[in-house]
Formats: structure tokens, C-alpha cells, sequence
């Protein structure tokens, strides 16, 4: 394989490009509501219709508006032309499309109509949208590499390979200002550059795929809608850090990411893009799939790294760090899926124009999974430092039903629970961590006046007690006396001093649990202890607080009715 | 090899640049509180009793895991340390079943040592009661999960001193157990070769050696002490 065979492959996919490209969305969210069988009644009605030579049928990754699915949009250009890349997207997206009604889709082709409702191209959920990891997304065929090369796939793997050095490349990513999506937003130039001066014959480049917060879809849809980005991302990662194997380590979980990167992997391989020599450089890659059983402790790096080992999947004390002693001893650049996603990017349109966007210190976008009580459930993806309220009220639309927004949940079990009040709070890493929370790997999950705080925090304790891996003490017992506590608060049995005892655990557990699971665990309680207290405070035993009692005026400004020591 | 000096609470100690802060500290006397660690057996750093407090770090760093720096100040005993772990065993006595008074390792028992010297006088946490089973299936020990505080020592004994193998972790959070082999009762073990190792390194009384009744225990940890110092000084190899 070399630069010109692969403009081929590009000019022959361009070429074979018909002027109507109907694509159907296929990605787990719409196929759980029976989006294949649209994409056959789909295929079907182009038969029937006898428009084979004018329309192709496209099953493609995620669109986004995923609470809608399945989607299905239409581009087509005046006859005779082909739709291109940048016309792509611009025709109508149809929602809730059935077998039943895709017919009627392919009848708009020819000039009729349809029952079935389109989204508003024009609303803001679509345009304020700034893809770079999502670029691809719902516009290439998964499936197909041919579809991603001819998207500019694969070329800034060349550009690295054959004309940039390895210390060039890691410079670029260092200039392009992209920290982690992982969660905690460790610059990622810095780590590669860690890896690459860090001597060994042998070294290891991990992509994390071991999405695991609860409400977060981020990374399955790029694996899904996008799989050669991240194969791509990390065959430059390899060649910048000096490595020569990569493992993708996916959860169990994601049949359909995993079968997608089977594919994706295969295919590279066929054309050279993986394996001895590729692009004729001394530049040897290959990726396998580790598949995760199911443990969330698991995208813990340690963890996962003795998981691929084939070890029982617990952290272990840093340092030493991945960089100097990871996978099977060996220096170890471990990257989430986001991560590597943005490389090609960042090489193709240079590190400048990365750096361009976002925030001071948050460079680039963020893909959230917006999900809870918002009335779009779906992907979005912004620059860094758009205000939280643009993302939940005006592209999410708000709570359904008229209901008003109480509170978004950022960053899964380790993160906490932002207040309305500080919507205005534009979202990059070191805002939303100094009101209490993170940025995660990018679930957010949006609650409305119904949601009880105390409800929340004991959701996520449980979801700590259940994923502890159970290695150290703070984090096994730790999370089961919390998950206790506000057990017994929500059933009106504690007093004032489960309530403190509740804080000095969390205090207790976040300073001294061995990995971020547990240093992170008591965060939702702590973020809704500082925004919500009154709501502890109100669910407190009736005697559990004497007439003056700090802090809890509603009971005794008016004095109840019913005889104290009620429980 | 290079010798580091710093200080440990205030007192200026040297020590090779490999030793962990646990080993210097106790050669100069100072005792740092120990659950997982077993002299001469790799550290897992799992306990947190260990946590120490060292100036310019923000996170406490397991003395046993952490090596020595030059320059580094070290502080092991403070309120907010003491605080921690008194919680930590407070934490351990709620979550299994510790009843001294009718356990084999009574007054023999490293948990029950710690908690008298860490002060831990009662426990605020709720009990939890669970029923763990007790392995009797073994012709010459016993295991006994209510005791069990997940330190992994006997693991580690079983895989890198005597390397059968036999011990290992199942299920996760407070799920925890040690197994044997295929989570099978300990008798039928085909691995075990019944050397004891894992007996005498337990700090409790879950695991113990047959005919012993309450505070009848008496482990022989000087022959494991044995065996890893012939190991680390390799008086094996001639």
C-alpha cells in the first residue's frame, strides 16, 4: 500500500457514489428499535421502485437524535450529480422511520410525500453541533473501509509514517492542547511523550473501551459509527511512542462495537493499513481485542491492564505509572476511545486549528451523551467551554413535558451533580471540577424537579458498593456503611449523626482508597450534600433534631403536628 | 545502589534508594500499623492502615508500596491519620463477623492487636452480619470466612513462596473471598500441597490449623520468616 493506491481506493468509492444516498442508521440505539428491518424495507422499496442505478442504501453510525430513532436521512443532488461529502447531511432526517413507512421515503424521491415527520434541520440540537470525533458519524458505512478512506481516512496515518518523526508527531499533539477523554484530562502529548522517551524493546499502545458510567454511550457509538478513526488514531499513537502491538479493550457489552472493530480490524489488515511495513515504512502495527467480562473497575488502567494480562482485574498502587511499567511490564500508552478518535484530526488539519478551538486550557471538542429528563436524548458534540445551559436547554430542549431543570449529573459515579443554578457554567475540565464535579468521560444526565438528590447519591453509592473490586478497605466496606447510610436516610430512620457520620466516611474513603473508583465514590454525595443539603437535612427522623437545630428551619418554624419519636 | 536521606516524624534517617518507607521507617524504630504486609511477600498496598502523610503531596501514600526519596518528609502518626485508621478497622470489624471472644486466634490476633493500640474502642458503623461459611474439608486446616479480612497474604504465600497456587480470589466489593482452586471445599484441593504457609501468614483467625479451640492458636510465623529471609539472602543457591 502506498499514498497512490489508497487515492484509488478514495476515487473509486467517489466515483461509484450515486446522486441519492439514503442512509439508515445503524447503530445499537436505533437498531434496538428495529432499524435493520427498516434498512431492508429500505433496500426493498429502491428495488421496487426500480431507482437501484440513482439511490443507494447506506447503513451508517450514529446520527445523533438517537431518542427519535430510527433515523433515516435523504440527500440527493439534481441528476446526473453525485452527492459529496459536504453535501452530505443536508437533506431531511426522518424520525421513528418503520418498515411500514420506509417505502413512503423512497416515494419523496420521486417527488411524493410522506406521514412520516423530519427533524428541524435548523434546531439548535443539529447546529450547534462541532464534530471532529463525530465528523464521520452517520456519514460513512462502518462496515466498509472503503467508505472512511474516502472520507480522508487513513491519510494522516501516511503523513505521519512517511513524512513526520516520531518526536514531530508527539510536538503536534502537545501543540494541539488534547487532554484525555477519559475523564480525567491528563494531556495527552505529555504522555505520549512520556511513553516515547521511556527506553524498552517492547511497548504497548491500549485504547480503553471499557465504558462503563452509567448513561454514557459516547465511545460505544464512535466504536460503531466510526471504527477506523480509532484504529487509526492509535496506529499513529504506535509509531509516535515507538510501539509495535495494541490491544482495544471493550466490554462484553458492546456486541456490535466489538463486531464492528472485528471488521474494521480485518479489513486494515487486508489492505496493509495494519500489520509488517505499512505504507512501506519500517513501521510494523498490529491491534487485538481484549473483551472486558463485565467488572467496571476494569477502565481503571492498572485493572485493565492486568486484565488483558489475563489476571484478576484490580488496580495496583502508581507508581509505578502505565508509562514506565504497564502492560506485561513494558512502557504502556493507554488512551480512551475519544482520545485516539481526534488524532487523525489533529495531523490532518494540524495542531493549530485544534488549539483554535475551545477553551484556555480545554482544547478541542467534547462529544455528551445526553440522556435522563431532557427532552433530546441523544450524541452531541461542542467546542470545550460552551455553557452547560446551551447544551441542556437549548440544544437538549429542556425537561420534557414543561418540567424545569434541577440539576445535571456529570461524569457517572465519580463525578457529581451540578445545580441549575450554575448552568451559565461553561463546560471544560477545571470549571466543572471546581463546582464539585467532573468531566467524566461525557454522560450527562439531566434531572428535573421530580428527581430526588438523596435518591441519586444512594443510586450511585450502590452502583460503587456493586463495581468495588474489593481489593482495599475503604472503597469494599467503605461503600457498603455509605450505601447504609443513606439507605437509612431515605427511609427516615437516621439522626444529625448519621448525617456527619456519612460525611467523614466520605471524607474517610475518598483520601484513602487505593484506585479513583474509590477516591471518586463518595463524590455524588458530596456534591449533593453542597448543592442539596436541605434535602438530607429534610429527610432526617423527626426527633433527630432539637427546636434550633442548625440549618433545619421547615421543622422548626412550624411545629409538627405528630408526637416526636415517631419511628 | 544510593542512599537517600529524609526524615521520618522529624528524625533524619538514610536508607538504599529501593527500600519502601515502611522498611525504613522500622529500621529506625517506628512503627507503622500493618494489615496486608507480610515481611519478605511482595506488597499489594490493599490495607490503607499504612498511609502516610509526606509534605509537597497532596494523596497519602502507602508506606509499603512507596519507595524513599532524597529530601522526602515523612509523617506517619498524625490525628488525621489516627482518625483514618481507627475507621479502617472500625470498617473491618462491621463488615465480617469478628467475635474475639469465641475465635481461635483470641489475644493471638493481629486485627484485635491493632484495634487495642489504634484505640479503636468500639464500632459506630452497623453490623452487618453476613453468613460466610466455615471450610472445615481439609484434614489438617480450616478456613473460616467470618474472620477473613481479605489481606490476600495467604494468597500471596500460596502462589510466590510455596507456588501451589492453590489460593485465590473470587467475586468482587464485599462479595470477596478467598477460594481454593476452582472455588471447591479446601479438601479436595489437588494443588494444595498442605505445607501451612497460609496458616501461619494469616493475621487472623480465618484461616487455622485443626484441633485448636478459643485463643489456642499459635502460629509458627518464624518458619515463613525462614524461608523468605533463605530466599532474600539466597542462602539456596550455593
Amino acid at each position: 500500500m502506498v499514498i497512490d493506491d489508497l487515492i484509488e481506493i478514495a476515487e473509486k468509492e467517489k466515483a461509484a457514489r450515486k446522486p441519492c444516498v439514503v442512509r439508515c442508521c445503524m447503530a445499537a440505539g436505533c437498531m434496538s428499535s428495529n432499524s435493520q428491518g427498516v434498512k431492508e424495507a429500505l433496500d426493498r422499496a429502491v428495488k421496487a421502485a426500480g431507482l437501484e442505478d440513482r439511490v443507494e442504501v447506506r447503513g451508517v453510525g450514529c446520527m445523533k437524535l438517537c431518542c427519535q430513532g430510527p433515523l433515516v436521512q435523504i440527500d440527493q443532488e439534481a441528476p446526473g450529480a453525485t452527492v459529496e461529502v459536504q453535501t452530505i447531511g443536508k437533506g431531511p432526517l426522518y424520525e421513528k422511520v418503520t418498515p411500514e413507512s420506509a417505502a413512503s421515503l423512497i416515494e419523496t424521491i420521486k417527488g411524493g410525500s410522506t406521514d412520516v415527520s423530519a427533524a428541524d434541520p435548523q434546531h439548535p440540537f443539529f447546529t450547534q453541533q462541532f464534530s471532529i470525533v463525530l465528523a464521520n458519524s452517520g456519514i460513512v458505512d462502518p462496515e466498509r473501509i472503503e467508505s472512511y478512506i474516502a472520507a480522508e481516512g487513513y491519510h494522516a496515518l501516511h503523513d505521519v509514517l512517511r513524512e513526520m518523526t516520531p518526536k514531530e508527531v508527539v510536538d503536534a499533539l502537545i501543540k494541539s492542547g488534547l487532554r484525555g477523554r477519559g475523564g480525567a484530562g491528563y494531556p495527552t502529548g505529555l504522555k505520549w511523550a512520556t511513553v516515547a522517551k521511556t527506553a524498552s524493546a517492547q511497548k504497548y499502545v491500549i485504547c480503553n473501551a471499557d465504558e462503563g458510567d452509567p448513561g454514557a454511550f459516547m465511545d460505544r457509538s464512535v466504536l460503531e459509527s466510526d471504527p477506523h478513526a480509532v484504529l487509526e488514531g492509535m496506529a499513529i499513537a504506535a509509531h509516535a511512542v515507538g510501539a509495535s502491538q495494541g490491544f482495544i479493550y471493550v466490554r462484553a457489552e458492546y456486541p456490535l462495537a466489538i463486531s464492528r472493530l472485528q471488521t474494521a480490524i480485518k479489513q486494515a489488515k487486508q489492505l496493509g493499513l495494519l500489520g509488517s511495513g505499512i505504507f512501506e515504512s519500517p513501521f510494523n502495527f498490529s491491534i487485538d481485542l481484549r473483551i472486558g467480562a463485565g467488572a467496571f473497575v476494569c477502565g481503571e488502567e492498572t485493572a485493565l491492564m492486568a486484565s488483558v494480562e489475563g489476571k484478576r482485574g484490580t488496580p495496583r498502587p502508581r507508581p509505578p505509572f502505565p508509562a514506565e511499567s504497564g502492560l506485561y511490564n513494558s512502557p504502556t500508552l493507554i488512551n480512551n476511545v475519544e482520545t485516539f478518535a481526534n488524532v487523525p484530526a489533529i495531523i490532518r488539519k494540524g495542531a493549530d486549528w485544534f488549539a483554535g478551538i475551545g477553551t484556555e486550557k480545554s482544547k478541542g471538542t467534547k462529544v455528551f451523551a445526553l440522556a435522563g429528563k431532557i427532552t433530546n436524548t441523544g450524541l452531541i458534540e461542542v467546542p470545550m467551554g460552551t455553557p452547560l445551559r446551551k447544551i441542556v436547554e437549548e440544544m437538549g430542549g429542556g425537561a420534557p413535558d414543561g418540567g424545569t431543570i434541577k440539576a445535571v449529573q456529570t461524569g457517572g459515579p465519580s463525578g457529581g451533580c451540578i445545580p441549575a443554578a450554575a448552568l451559565d457554567t461553561p463546560v471544560d475540565y477545571d470549571s466543572l471540577t471546581k463546582l464539585g464535579s467532573i468531566m467524566g468521560s461525557g454522560g450527562m444526565i439531566v434531572m428535573d424537579e421530580t428527581t430526588r438528590m438523596v435518591d441519586v447519591a444512594r443510586f450511585f453509592m450502590e452502583f460503587c458498593m456493586d463495581e468495588s473490586c474489593g481489593k482495599c478497605i475503604p472503597c469494599r466496606a467503605g461503600t457498603v456503611q455509605m450505601h447504609h447510610l443513606l439507605a437509612k436516610i431515605l427511609e427516615r430512620k437516621a439522626t444529625l449523626r448519621d448525617l456527619q457520620k456519612l460525611e467523614e466516611l466520605c471524607d474517610m474513603v475518598r483520601s484513602t482508597s487505593l484506585c479513583g473508583l474509590g477516591q471518586t465514590a463518595p463524590n455524588p454525595v458530596l456534591s449533593t450534600l453542597r448543592y442539596f443539603r436541605q434535602e438530607y437535612l429534610d429527610l432526617l427522623r423527626e426527633d433527630a433534631l432539637g427546636p434550633g437545630a442548625n440549618g433545619h428551619s421547615s421543622r422548626t418554624t412550624t411545629p409538627a403536628p405528630q408526637p416526636a419519636g415517631g419511628n | 545502589m544510593a542512599a537517600r536521606t529524609f526524615t521520618i516524624d522529624g528524625k533524619h534517617v538514610s536508607a538504599d534508594e529501593s527500600a519502601t518507607i515502611l522498611e525504613a521507617a522500622s529500621e529506625v524504630g517506628i512503627t507503622i500499623p500493618t494489615l496486608c504486609h507480610l515481611d519478605g511477600v511482595y506488597d499489594v498496598g490493599a490495607c490503607r492502615l499504612c498511609l502516610v502523610e509526606v509534605t509537597g503531596v497532596p494523596k497519602l501514600l502507602p508506606a509499603c508500596t512507596t519507595r524513599v526519596a532524597e529530601g522526602m518528609d515523612i509523617n506517619t502518626d498524625s490525628e488525621r491519620l489516627r482518625k483514618y485508621r481507627r475507621m479502617t478497622l472500625e470498617l473491618l470489624f462491621a463488615e465480617r463477623n469478628h467475635v474475639c471472644a469465641v475465635c481461635v486466634a483470641n489475644s493471638h490476633c493481629e486485627l484485635q492487636t491493632l484495634a487495642y493500640t489504634l484505640g479503636m474502642d468500639h464500632v459506630r458503623y452497623e453490623y452487618t452480619f453476613p453468613r460466610w461459611p466455615v471450610d472445615n474439608t481439609h484434614s489438617l486446616f480450616g478456613m473460616d470466612h467470618n474472620r477473613c479480612i481479605m489481606c490476600t497474604r495467604c494468597v500471596r504465600v500460596c502462589w510466590h513462596i510455596e507456588g501451589a497456587g492453590t489460593k485465590n480470589v473470587s467475586g468482587r466489593g464485599a462479595r470477596s473471598q478467598v477460594i481454593s482452586d476452582l472455588n471447591q471445599p479446601w479438601g479436595t484441593s489437588e494443588t494444595c500441597t498442605r505445607c501451612g504457609k497460609c496458616v501461619m501468614s494469616c493475621p487472623t483467625g480465618a484461616l487455622f490449623a485443626k484441633g485448636v479451640t478459643v485463643s489456642e492458636m499459635e502460629r509458627d510465623r518464624t518458619k515463613l520468616e525462614f524461608i523468605v529471609t533463605a530466599r532474600e539472602k539466597k542462602q539456596w543457591i550455593a
